[in-house]
């Protein structure tokens, strides 16, 4: 086996962040071009109701204290600077700096992100691979309508059943937030009792991309020549499915998940709301709601850079799995 | 009926399984268009009009998905709100469809320079996730029929883009469009008259595909608050409502909406695997969303 030295990943890991620093500043400078186009007016925003009555050379001193009188350019490149320092500005609807809001968000969000994905990975490996032993039978055509109604189903639709379900009809699960009312305390237990059921929702969310692909990698891979020879030398079932199909119809699947950030932020977006998760998604439809560019520019950057770590690790993953793939070319 | 070919090995599914799919999706979309369409012309709805008496009725034979919290028949709002979805659906994924079979014409024909930066404008675009994008963009122009649309068909152009570059790619590569160029026809006749033909029956797909995709994200940000007005209730809005008399324990005026955004899409997107078969044989169409 030759497998790939350390030297072309960090080559591809250095080229991956040289080709970020361009996207990254396309991304803030759109962001910063919308909110120009827009009438939202961050003057009129920090004045409130006494901005309909203040006069015009008040508003136009409060414009130059507040460092919005230059073009949108100029703004989007005092940010940039400043951003580089870990200034991000401050939330005008929380009240505190964007970047404490991160530091104090970020990791719930990545809690349930990774709780509701290990989920799925896990549900969808047993489910696709039972669907594919089989393919066209009872259970992978019942798996399969299921998971294209899952597809179809919002996942903020699923949340709100889920809570009927177990939080109103049977008492089992809170239905939100992260500790039980009337305490602030976050203990492991009443932790996970508040994670079982956004996990879920998000789990499921999440799982029909990861079980239809599973069902086809497995599928096709029953069907190479490797697998007809383990059954003809007369390998169990077991070990053929496990050790042959399995290995080659996951790996390529696995690979994918870096790829899968973008959907996995917009459930979170979904999920953490219905369930008033403390988490930087719900943060995000908070900051909209209240036109809070600061905290939504530091987000949708954020949400990039997400998406390209994603990218990357999906690349590189690819890459090791498979040694026919140069790294050297992505 | 049966000159379609069965697939064969690989499960896919048997001529008469998909002919029977077919004809499912067709009529299930049929019953839909033709209750959006209609419903409101035999029941025209007051949406501020309510009715304190009848306020949260289970399912009966006089109110089969049951009454709101405002005593409104669930299964009428339920036409409306699919109606407004559809509405809101169809314009953003047209407007996404032009948008992104122009741009992905324009680099594929143009290519060299123009294509390498209009891929870079591409790949720049798929980097944000859609619904955060499209909640920035809702968010700085306040919720709203149009913001929505535009939010939508803004950040669904990409997929379409990227098909419809490919085609021209390759149809450029085709003896005719050689003859038409050594012909001397100018860039404009062969994009116009040799490429666009072509091109047509995949964007068209696309769109089609889109329409459920900006129906989602329409009840998505709807149900976040950032999408429609209240006045112009889609079943998005209808699922935020319901979450006070969820929490009650009345169920049927969450479930219901949620299963009229489901049924459609899934008519339409079997439709679309229906279609996705004949122009493109050879592709096996398993995964579909």
């Amino acid at each position: 086996m030759n497998r790939p030295g350390i030297r072309p990943v960090g080559r591809l890991v250095g080229r991956r962040l040289l080709a970020a620093v361009p996207v990254l500043a396309a991304v803030t400078f759109g962001v910063f071009a919308v909110a120009a186009a827009s009438p939202f007016d961050p003057v009129q925003q920090y004045a409130g109701s006494a901005g309909l009555t203040a006069s015009q050379e008040t508003l136009d001193q409060l414009r130059r204290n507040l460092h919005v009188d230059g073009p949108f350019w100029e703004r989007w490149w005092d940010w940039l600077t400043s951003a580089l320092t870990g200034d991000l500005g401050d939330s005008t609807a929380l009240r505190q700096p964007v970047a404490q809001v991160i530091g104090e968000r970020l990791g719930w969000s990545v809690l349930l992100c990774a709780a509701g994905f290990a989920l799925a990975v896990l549900a969808g490996t047993v489910l696709g691979v039972a669907a594919a032993r089989r393919k066209g039978g009872l259970l992978d055509r019942a798996v399969t309508s299921l998971s294209y109604t899952l597809e179809a189903a919002p996942p903020f639709w699923i949340g709100l059943l889920g809570i009927w379900l177990f939080a109103v009809q049977f008492h089992l699960l809170p239905a939100g937030g992260l500790t039980d009312s009337g305490t602030d305390t976050v203990t492991a237990g009443g932790l996970l009792r508040h994670l079982a059921l956004p996990a879920l929702v998000l789990g499921i969310s999440q799982l029909p991309w990861f079980l239809l692909y599973v069902r086809q990698g497995v599928g096709d891979a029953l069907e190479e020549d490797a697998v007809r020879g383990a059954r003809a030398r007369g390998l169990a079932e077991r070990t053929v499915l496990l050790g042959h199909a399995l290995r080659s119809g996951l790996l390529p699947v696995l690979t994918l998940i870096g790829s899968r950030i973008p959907e996995l932020i917009t459930g979170a977006l979904l999920v953490e709301t219905v369930f008033s998760w403390p988490g930087i998604a719900s943060a995000t439809v908070e900051a909209a709601t209240a036109t809070d560019f600061p905290l939504l520019a530091a987000l949708t950057t954020l949400a990039t850079v997400a998406v390209l770590a994603g990218n990357l690790l999906a690349d590189l993953l690819y890459g090791l799995a498979d040694p026919r793939v140069a790294l050297e070319e992505m | 009926m049966s000159t379609a070919t069965a697939l064969g090995k690989g499960g896919a599914p048997r001529a008469g399984r998909r002919e029977v799919r077919l004809w499912t999706c067709a009529c299930v979309l049929a019953v839909v268009l033709a209750a959006v369409l209609l419903v409101p012309l035999l029941h025209p709805l007051d949406e501020q009009a309510v009715d304190m008496a009848n306020k949260l009725h289970a399912p009966s034979a006089a109110h089969p998905f049951g009454t709101d919290d405002v005593g409104r028949d669930v299964l009428l709002r339920c036409v409306y709100g699919l109606r407004v979805s559809l509405l809101v659906g169809v314009v953003a994924a047209l407007t996404a469809t032009v948008i992104g079979t122009a741009v992905g014409a324009a680099a594929g024909a143009a290519g060299g320079r123009t294509d390498r930066m209009v891929m870079r404008v591409v790949d720049v675009f798929s980097s944000v996730p859609h619904l955060l994008l499209g909640i920035f963009i809702v968010a700085m122009f306040r919720p709203g029929v149009w913001p929505v649309v535009v939010s939508v068909g803004l950040t669904h152009w990409l997929s379409t883009a990227r098909i419809v570059r490919a085609e021209v790619l390759s149809l450029r590569s085709r003896d005719f469009v050689d003859a038409a160029v050594s012909g001397g026809a100018s860039r404009l006749r062969v994009a116009v008259r040799h490429l666009l033909p072509g091109v047509l029956p995949q964007a068209g797909l696309a769109a089609v595909l889109m329409v459920p995709h900006a129906i989602w994200h329409e009840s998505a940000l709807s149900f976040l608050g950032l999408g429609l007005p209240t006045h112009r209730a889609s079943l998005g809005n209808m699922i935020q409502d319901a979450r006070g008399t969820l929490l009650a324990g009345d169920w049927w005026p969450t479930l219901f909406p949620g299963l009229f955004l489901i049924v459609p899409t899934l008519a339409i997107a079997g439709l679309a695997g229906v279609w996705r078969e004949r122009i493109n044989p050879r592709r096996r169409s398993e995964l579909m969303l």
